[in-house]
């Protein structure tokens, strides 16, 4: 996707006669007052967007005493908030479970999912267009509708309860936002490249894993991403299965005990939850492009 | 659900073919049904232990008191007269719901329309203000409606400081039952980055000759905007407020962190939280599910507002799913 190239067309109005002069000069201060009106709307956006991050961050470095009152600007920096807050009991645990539960369960769910996207884009059986369904249904589905059979399940005649397992192994039988986002990419595949690796004598297995596989490493990156951030994100798995159990605790549940359980101020309030935020935006630098890509492609495809 | 994996016939009936042949057209058929199978299965699987059981579960339970000991006894429609007649909770939330789908969504959509058209309209320094309007989305939840709490919080917080300075009144935002929803609002505005990418990239899609046809014929921007740009882009405006409404009847996170935070309680010590703080104003039927269930283990209850989400959800769906929304488009 190329998104910067188209929006670089120089502002000529049309129709404007080559003869310069009067017209051409009036055309270039309108394209001057245009430029200078987007550009401060979009500095305005910009604060919008980034002042919240800013005001967590100056706070994050105050001292205890400053961060009860309404100051904007530290006076002095501690950035020793952000080792407190590393040292605080449990919080290593729920990075070790978060990165657990978000690794294990991305790599399950694209393992699990890929196959089942492969057939429902390019296998012919019938039925497809109800199992397609159902995967949308699956989607569209709150976790709430069918959490308290789910957790008798999984709790009470398994025994897993205060364990992020309730959450990671369903992730091996696919995942229905997963399944549905590669679908729409393996469409784009040209069919001839499937044939040509039959006709050498591939099998469908081979075939999806030899030729399939690496054209869709885009979708399979931006999969990857989005599972990684839900389980990162997710808020009510942990609060169900693991909220009994601080050693199973995530980040994303941990934080919001943080101010209220730990007695703290703000200001270590601020460098936990900008703790929180960090490897997300770090990983989204690096994977941009993908990421991007992969929320265009949840839009509306053909 | 039956789904039989044949492979679709092509056109009429095969032509009369030796008896080897028709032999190996059978074989050839079970084989690809057995390949078909064996692809889906851990997606019919999880259809069926993690959606059909539930799900069918979840009407079961419905009709039981049950309250996790002992054996569920059957109740008839006892739970379901108690959450419409005797649980006025249940209606503050749908109410709530409500509020949230007709402002929040329509705010966020028109919000990400205009941010989405603003920068395809950025000459200078794109890629920065791209990165800027679409971190905030990525912010985890839980995080971000902390980091909200704080700025919004009546004491100290930076927002109401700034309020008070310019003389303008500050509001009680998530400590105050008619601010709360604005404030949840706010919030999710700010994270308008998915709407933003996928306005973006369906009006660099517009084709250009619209654009000057409209031109050469007089339009202004206005005029443009209404006639060339709106018509091409309706789809995805649509398609953004049904997935709108969707994530509405799945609205939680952000609401109860919210309601906790600013309600100052001892986050996740067990402690039971006033649901829905301040005076259920932030009471949504996903929480509703989850009190019920899991604090006042009334699971029949909970299975009642379970179903009623069900409902409302897959009736919103069936709309992504008439088949000019592309979604089940295919390439044959």
């Amino acid at each position: 996707m190329t998104l910067s190239s188209t929006l670089t067309k120089a502002p000529s109005p049309a129709g404007a006669s080559g003869t310069g002069g009067a017209a051409a000069r009036v055309a270039r201060r309108r394209a001057l007052l245009n430029w200078v009106a987007v550009h401060s709307l979009a500095i305005a956006a910009a604060l919008f967007f980034l002042l919240p991050f800013v005001f967590a961050f100056l706070t994050s470095v105050m001292t205890d005493q400053q961060a009860l009152t309404t100051d904007y600007w530290p006076t002095s920096w501690e950035w020793g908030n952000y080792g407190k807050v590393w040292d605080t009991p449990g919080f290593l645990t729920w990075w070790r479970n978060t990165l657990l539960y978000a690794g294990l369960g991305t790599v399950l769910t694209i393992v699990s999912s890929l196959p089942v996207a492969y057939a429902l884009a390019k296998f012919r059986f019938r039925g497809r267009n109800l199992a397609l369904m159902a995967v949308i249904a699956m989607m569209m589905l709150p976790p709430q509708v069918t959490v308290i059979p789910m957790y008798l399940f999984w709790a009470k005649q398994l025994g897993l309860g205060g364990s992020l397992w309730p959450l990671i192994i369903p992730m091996a039988f696919g995942d229905a936002f997963s399944i549905f986002l590669l679908r729409q990419f393996l469409l784009t595949i040209p069919k001839e490249y499937i044939e040509a690796a039959r006709i050498d004598g591939c099998g469908d297995l081979r075939t999806l894993l030899k030729v399939v596989l690496p054209m869709a490493k885009p979708a399979i990156a931006a999969v990857a991403l989005f599972q990684f951030f839900y389980c990162w994100n997710d808020y009510f798995g942990p609060q169900i299965y693991a909220s009994n159990n601080h050693d199973a605790w995530t980040l994303s549940y941990g934080l919001e005990s943080f101010k209220g359980a730990h007695h703290t101020n703000w200001n270590l309030t601020m460098a936990a939850t900008l703790l929180v935020m960090a490897p997300v935006i770090i990983l989204f630098f690096f994977a941009q492009k993908a990421f991007i890509e992969g929320v265009t492609l949840t839009g509306v495809k053909g | 659900m039956s789904l039989a994996f044949g492979t679709r016939k092509g056109t009429g009936s095969p032509a009369p073919a030796a008896p080897s042949t028709q032999h190996l057209l059978r074989r050839k058929r079970r084989r690809e049904a057995a390949r078909t199978l064996a692809f889906l299965s851990p997606w019919l699987i999880g259809f069926s232990v993690f959606f059909l059981y539930p799900l069918i579960s979840t009407i079961y339970f419905s009709l039981t008191k049950y309250n996790g000991f002992g054996a569920p006894t059957f109740s008839g429609l006892k739970n379901w007269d108690y959450v419409f007649n005797d649980l006025p909770a249940f209606w503050q939330g749908l109410r709530n719901t409500l509020w949230l789908v007709v402002i929040m969504v329509s705010l966020r959509v028109v919000f990400g329309l205009g941010i989405g058209l603003l920068i395809t309209k950025v000459k200078t320094g794109v890629g920065f203000f791209r990165t800027v309007f679409y971190l905030p989305y990525l912010a985890p939840p839980v995080a971000a409606t902390v980091a909200f709490a704080f700025l919004l919080n009546p004491g100290t917080g930076p927002v109401n400081h700034l309020l008070g300075e310019l003389g303008l009144p500050q509001p009680g935002w998530f400590s105050d039952p008619t601010w709360s929803k604005p404030a949840l609002t706010l919030l999710a505005m700010w994270g308008i980055g998915d709407l933003m990418v996928i306005f973006m990239a369906s009006l660099l899609d517009v084709p250009k000759e619209q654009y000057e046809a409209a031109e050469l014929d007089g339009a202004g921007p206005f005029q443009r905007f209404r006639y060339v740009t709106l018509p091409n882009i309706s789809p995805i405006i649509m398609f953004s407020v049904v997935t709108g409404v969707i994530q509405t009847m799945q609205y939680y996170t952000q609401a109860i962190v919210a309601g906790k935070v600013a309600g100052g309680i001892a986050g996740n010590s067990g402690q039971q939280f006033e649901p829905g703080y301040p005076q259920g104003s932030t009471w949504t039927l996903p929480q509703m599910v989850y009190n019920l269930g899991f604090q006042r283990f009334n699971y029949g209850a909970a299975c009642v507002v379970a179903l009623v989400l069900f409902v409302i959800s897959m009736a919103v769906t069936s709309i992504l799913l008439r088949r000019k929304s592309g979604f089940m488009a295919s390439d044959d």
